[in-house]
């Protein structure tokens, strides 16, 4: 049955930058539809994770499967080439923390940009859909303005844009409201809730407990590298198994 | 001293041809040093070690050799390795190359200043590659060094002087001529400098030109 097949599958990761080990065999599965947020104190290796699945990180050990296929290793068992890992990543969307909108291109041609030119859709069709996806985000005055001029919240809206325009069977998100002055929050997290609403596949790693607690299907707790607890919101925020996850809640309830 | 700029007047057509060779020298061979730096600059940036290093031994040569030193040694030299290019063509060949590898260090420098993010982007939304380059890396670079690039190609304009001694028919070469023809130095030099600084102020209104796309953007 296609419909019982997880849309991403992360089997057995694990991930070292010399002999520091930042991911210790990490497994979960993602469904269609579903909120994953990974959370876990600072360095507990939730943004490498999120980099491994698409591949900017390559990890050590392990398998990553998007709808069944492998990513960076091909068919022939071996490590895929830039050009075929480039296919893969057509189908990952990615919001970064720093939003990393490319700056020589406008609001409406950063949306534009990797569907025309990656996956070589017709330019008026990508074109009609990037400003719906603006209308969305709530900046369709912005379309012919550079990113400079745009405030960090905007940015990011327009990050989560560019993200959508791809099509992508799954949505990551990097910390996207770290970078983000407190009152300029709210406005990002308001568009990944309605995203969450919609039933778009997604994995954020946050620090946004409220947002999690509302917005998530399921929990992923991580420390140190390994996957510590999993599990929906309602349980582990109330009543969580372990104790780490328990010292964690409280710390970030009290602060 | 009036007598002496009349001379030069009835010179210009001979001048004027001096001018067009400069301008067309320095405009081919700026365009040209560009697409190698193009080349030179991914690899410079490259994890292939080989690559980078050998690269890196080009550009720095380059740098380190004289321009005039290696007009010589491709209008002279190569002969004796069975290239043998005239004038023209030995002109454009020192010109490209020499400038190419202060072209590449340039962009390299720019490259090294970018915030990685937005690179790391564009190979997350699956661009690889000289696409990558194309698309992604090099815009912000050329917008980010537009004023440095202005520059070298002011340098490339003067170097562009030093092919006299191939006897090139420029701008310097034709200045040179009218004064040894009618003996009227001052006069033919200083108009020959005054045209220079035309041609530069040309590039330097390019240069702000560019800035202000650049300034839209930061």
């Amino acid at each position: 049955m296609i419909d019982d097949m997880p849309v991403l599958d992360v089997a057995g990761i694990s991930k070292r930058f010399g002999d520091l080990e930042v991911l210790t065999d990490i497994s979960f599965t993602v469904t269609r539809g579903e909120t994953v947020c990974v959370l876990g104190p600072s360095g507990s290796g939730k943004s490498t994770l999120l980099r491994c699945i698409n591949w900017l990180e390559r990890p050590d050990a392990g398998q990553i499967y998007l709808n069944g296929d492998r990513i960076g290793i091909n068919n022939g068992g071996v490590v895929m080439s830039d050009r075929e890992l480039s296919r893969v990543r057509t189908r990952i969307g990615m919001v970064f923390q720093h939003f990393a909108l490319w700056p020589h291109l406008t609001v409406l041609q950063n949306l534009m940009e990797a569907p025309v030119q990656v996956q070589k859709r017709p330019a008026a069709e990508v074109r009609e859909e990037a400003m719906a996806l603006l209308a969305k985000v709530g900046l369709s005055d912005k379309s012919d303005v550079f990113p400079a001029r745009l405030s960090g919240g905007q940015k990011q809206r327009v990050g989560i844009a560019r993200a959508l325009a791809m099509k992508p069977d799954v949505l990551l998100f990097d910390e996207p409201t770290s970078a983000l002055d407190p009152e300029l929050v709210g406005e990002v997290l308001l568009v990944m809730r309605e995203l969450a609403r919609e039933g778009r596949t997604m994995v954020i790693v946050t620090h946004e407990m409220g947002f999690a607690r509302d917005a998530a299907t399921r929990i992923l707790f991580l420390d140190r590298g390994r996957v510590v607890e999993t599990g929906p919101p309602e349980r582990f925020f109330v009543n969580p198994d372990t104790e780490r996850a328990r010292q964690f809640i409280q710390r970030y309830a009290a602060g | 001293m009036i007598r002496d700029f009349a001379i030069v007047w009835s010179e210009r057509g001979l001048l004027l041809s001096g001018l067009g060779n400069t301008t067309i020298l320095s405009v081919l061979s700026a365009i040209a040093g560009l697409v190698i730096a193009f080349g030179l600059t991914p690899a410079l940036m490259s994890k292939q070690r080989w690559l980078a290093l050998t690269v890196r031994v080009f550009v720095d040569g380059m740098r380190c050799v004289p321009f005039l030193l290696f007009a010589y040694i491709v209008y002279y030299g190569l002969p004796s390795f069975g290239i043998r290019l005239d004038n023209w063509s030995s002109g454009l060949v020192a010109l490209t190359v020499y400038h190419a590898a202060y072209l590449a260090e340039i962009l390299r420098g720019a490259w090294a200043a970018q915030p990685r993010e937005p690179i790391e982007a564009g190979i997350a939304f699956g661009f690889s590659g000289p696409r990558l380059f194309r698309r992604i890396i090099l815009p912000p670079l050329l917008l980010a060094a537009g004023p440095v690039i202005g520059n070298q190609m002011i340098q490339i304009v003067k170097d562009s002087a030093f092919l006299t001694i191939i006897a090139l028919p420029e701008l310097t070469h034709a200045a040179s001529s009218i004064q040894s023809r009618h003996y009227v130095p001052f006069a033919a030099f200083i108009t020959a400098v005054v045209l220079y600084w035309g041609l530069c102020l040309v590039i330097e209104a390019g240069v702000s030109g560019i800035d202000r796309l650049a300034a839209a953007r930061r």
